[in-house]
């Protein structure tokens, strides 16, 4: 039996509400009034479909051993890298060692549910992570509809909690929207033209057909995962013979559209509520369409090993201004002052080197005494050891850990000051003066409990590179 | 165990440039002011030296690179000059180096310079430099206050102190240091303020406000040592001597090691222990006569207090709030204004403390002089609390 063995999600905890977009905008473009209702999800400053992707993993794996993986397969249309493999990169800040297969899925979408149907299509155990940041620009119909988000996958033989039970996928050159490869932002066309003339032909028909092939009947189908928000949605099912009521929450209300990453979160959502025996459809938009059907089996039952979509939305925090999220998204030129001039040049080579302790936050454990510590040293810091080479690598992402001290620095440049630190004290051994993330004022003090997260550390503009690296952020109900 | 430095070395000269910002000098021309004044007090020509040494930490900022700008500035006789850095303690490291020479038999009469310009970088702070290729990619983003300022919630935490009270105790630590350098007409800042002025200024890092950190400054500040017996042969009768010099530097326990609480310093407390035996100090709360403390921001040279054995544990925010480290206080602190106010020229700033305690030692101090100084006691810190170079240096009269 092949399917899917584990499902994850992450959405950022910023939500920016939709109601601050038209209070900037409505003068200019009165029909965002519209779309002007309940929040959208929105990356911190220190956010990429890469730090996503890499959370939304975790989520998915809990504490289940990684070993086993034989391949990354990585779905975005806003991949941080258009030459380097994003998907590495992941593989790197999730430790899954090097003997693995890789690769990113790309340019469409529908992107993200290719990934899972390549990954589904055998037996090969696989991470299979969809993730997207999509920029708009300001006042666009897309910054109001758009939300961030990631969704992973394990897939593979044996203990799955949903079987693949086939899928169908049409491809079609039509041209709703596109971005080039040099651009930021979509074009599109106009949306009636793509909905009558485009989504509302060509979707129902490859869902139709997909049952045909399968030899399923509309009824049979529990629930559908389709792409787009409820009213178009419903149109589609309606189309396709679904029962409208199997249409899954679009998430509009609370995330946006996620893109590529969209039918992924959704279906994590589903599979987080779902009982054994449901039929699943999964539909995916983009130059055509993919449609995916799962069976949930026996293993559904097992709990989400993370807070999964719905502890990703308990975590969100309204943000009501407008002009940080303008300013987190390179909208608006600010004056960032003089400590923002520092060259983030990277050496790859000192990258290259160090790659597991940067991305991966691997430290070090002593064969001699046990003390854990970061980064690994050539020489023991325990006072009573001080051997020489005994540290062996040692992971320490998942560590538990609380502040020892913390400041909340406005001197030091940050994009979102002030920038809280402070001392990260690891309960196994070990710490390190680490940055934090997704701090609000009065959130930490000593004794805080913190989870790391994979963030961006500094982006290097003058060359186009970001270095990653781990930061803490507080320790909630919904990221334990 | 090392007989140590005690009364081996005598000072024979120090100088002193206006600590500010100096918009219209090079940090030649500030080297050259404390010079003059030093070789002037020392009575000394420059041919008579036989070694120098020289600090500053920014180099890249103003004078570049090793020995070479100091012996272009002062046409040293084409004697060995080392260039030294070692964060804010690289002045007091320029001043052992000298002191070891002499001590040694190497030199007959060293020189030790310090100097920094820091007001050719555009910031208003410290600036913001790259801390190398590695640490970059892990390194919390850090300013030197934000740094500073994770002490007071460490130490608040371990000592049960409310959030209010250090903040006051912090608070009197800069307007006892405001008092003092109003009364120094070479100190950077010199207007008198009140605690309400402290606790109302805006925030630099959390509890950190303005008035809590330390002045960045432009200076230079320079010493002639010798021996005790070519002083004497000299014609001099009142001789200061070094007492103790000692350094400790983090090895990585703190930064790494979850035996350290955060709330203290454990170069300062080593350094400090070593000091004290090194001069013979058996109770430093009766023998230390002044101090000039590492006071880059005022919860730093709250908790030195404690790291110096001169408060309790626990107890520094009470005796600061005492006025224990007033000027008329038991231990008068940061008698010329310290850092807070006489100003921070890094490389400069060790030779400036101990310029000061040799001053009150001579008995020259005019307005703001301590009845019959016997030893001072002048503290560096450079780094961050975690990962740092501490110094502790002693000087006195002769003898005592």
């Amino acid at each position: 039996m092949i399917g899917i063995t584990a499902a994850g999600a992450y959405i950022p905890r910023t939500r920016l509400n939709r109601e601050a977009i038209l209070t900037a905008n409505g003068w200019f473009n009165p029909a965002l009034r519209s779309l002007a209702k309940g929040t959208r999800a929105t990356c911190n400053w220190d956010e990429d479909a890469l730090t996503m992707a890499v959370e939304a993993a975790r989520d998915c794996f809990g504490g289940e051993d990684r070993c086993g993986i034989g391949r990354i397969v990585l779905a975005s249309t806003s991949l941080p890298f258009g030459d380097r493999q994003n998907a590495a990169v992941v593989a790197e800040a999730l430790n899954l060692g090097g003997g693995i297969a890789s690769m990113d899925v790309t340019s469409s979408l529908r992107a993200g549910t290719s990934a899972l149907a390549v990954a589904l299509a055998d037996s090969n155990p696989s991470l299979v992570v969809l993730s997207e940041h999509r920029q708009a620009r300001a006042a666009s119909a897309g910054e109001m509809a758009f939300g961030d988000a990631a969704a992973a996958f394990l897939t593979g033989g044996g203990n799955v909690i949903a079987e693949f039970i086939g899928c169908h996928s049409v491809t079609v050159d039509l041209v709703d929207h596109y971005r080039a490869s040099q651009d930021r932002f979509d074009y599109g066309w106009e949306e009636r033209w793509a909905r009558d003339e485009g989504i509302m032909k060509i979707m129902p028909a490859a869902i139709a057909a997909a049952l045909v092939k399968l030899a399923l009947e509309p009824g049979a189908i529990a629930r559908a995962v389709l792409p787009f928000d409820a009213a178009s949605n419903r149109r589609i099912a309606g189309k396709a013979g679904l029962r409208e009521e199997v249409v899954a929450d679009s998430l509009f209300a609370e995330m946006g559209n996620a893109g590529a990453a969209h039918p992924g979160v959704i279906l994590a959502d589903v599979l987080a509520a779902a009982a054994p025996g449901e039929t699943i459809l999964v539909a995916g938009w983009g130059q055509g369409c993919d449609v995916i059907v799962l069976r949930t089996s026996d293993g559904i039952a097992r709990r989400p090993a993370g807070p999964g979509v719905r502890g990703h939305l308990a975590r969100g925090r309204i943000e009501a201004n407008y002009n940080r999220y303008l300013a987190f998204n390179n909208l608006i030129e600010q004056e960032k002052g003089i400590r923002s001039e520092l060259d983030k040049q990277t050496a790859v080579s000192a990258l290259y080197r160090n790659r597991d302790m940067i991305v991966g936050f691997v430290g070090g454990k002593c064969s001699a005494c046990g003390t854990v510590q970061f980064p690994r040293s050539n020489v023991c810091v325990n006072p009573n050891c001080g051997r020489f080479h005994t540290q062996e690598p040692h992971p320490m992402a998942d560590a538990r850990a609380t502040v020892q001290s913390w400041t909340a620095d406005h001197l030091t440049y940050s994009p979102d000051p002030p920038n809280h630190f402070g001392m990260v004290v690891f309960a196994e051994g070990g710490r390190l003066m680490m940055d934090f993330t997704d701090v609000g004022k009065g959130e930490v003090d000593v004794g805080t409990p913190l989870r790391l997260m994979f963030r961006i550390k500094d982006y290097d503009d003058r060359r186009g590179f970001r270095r990653y690296f781990w930061k803490a952020a507080p320790l909630s109900p919904a990221n334990d | 165990m090392p007989t140590g430095i005690k009364d081996k070395v005598a000072i024979l000269g120090m100088g002193c440039s206006r600590f500010g910002e100096h918009w219209d000098k090079n940090a030649e021309d500030l080297i050259v002011e404390a010079y003059e004044e030093c070789l002037d007090d020392a009575g000394i020509e420059t041919g008579q030296i036989d070694a120098a040494w020289f600090a500053t930490a920014i180099e890249e900022q103003h004078v570049g690179k090793s020995g070479i700008p100091l012996a272009m500035t002062l046409r040293l006789a084409y004697i060995p000059v080392t260039r030294v850095e070692n964060y804010c303690a690289s002045g007091t490291e320029a001043f052992r180096g000298a002191v070891y020479a002499v001590a040694s038999g190497a030199a007959d009469m060293a020189l030790a310079v310090g100097v920094e310009k820091l007001k050719d970088t555009g910031y208003g702070g410290l600036p913001q430099r790259s801390r190398g290729v590695v640490n970059d990619m892990f390194i919390a983003n850090a300013s030197a206050p934000g740094a500073f300022a994770q002490l007071a919630s460490a130490y608040r935490t371990k000592h049960g102190v409310d959030a209010g009270d250090l903040k006051r105790a912090m608070a009197q630590v800069s307007v006892k240091s405001h008092a003092n350098g109003a009364r120094n007409e070479r100190a950077h800042l010199r207007r008198v303020i009140d605690i309400d002025t402290v606790l109302k200024a805006p925030i630099v890092a959390e509890p950190l406000g303005l008035y809590d950190c330390c002045g960045v400054s432009d200076g230079a500040a320079c010493a002639i040592v010798t021996t005790p017996d070519i002083a004497r042969g000299l014609g001099r009768h009142h001789i200061v001597s070094v007492k103790a010099l000692q350094l400790s530097v983090s090895n990585g326990i703190e930064a790494s090691h979850n035996s350290w609480d955060g709330s203290y310093l454990m170069t300062t407390r080593k350094a400090a222990e070593r000091a004290y035996r090194e001069a013979g100090i058996k109770s430093p709360r009766a023998q230390i006569s002044m101090v000039e403390a590492h006071d880059c921001f005022s919860i730093t040279e709250l908790v030195t207090m404690e790291d110096l054995y001169l408060s309790d544990d626990g107890h520094a925010w009470r005796d600061v709030l005492a006025g224990d480290y007033n000027a008329d206080g038991r231990i008068p602190c940061q008698i010329d204004g310290g850092l807070k106010c006489f100003g921070h020229p890094i490389g400069a700033s060790g030779l400036r403390m101990l310029y000061e305690m040799y001053t009150q030692l001579l008995g020259r101090a005019g307005a703001r002089q301590l009845a019959d100084p016997v030893l001072g006691l002048t503290h560096n810190l450079g780094g961050f609390p975690h990962q740092n170079v501490a110094s502790v240096s002693i000087i006195g009269q002769l003898g005592a």
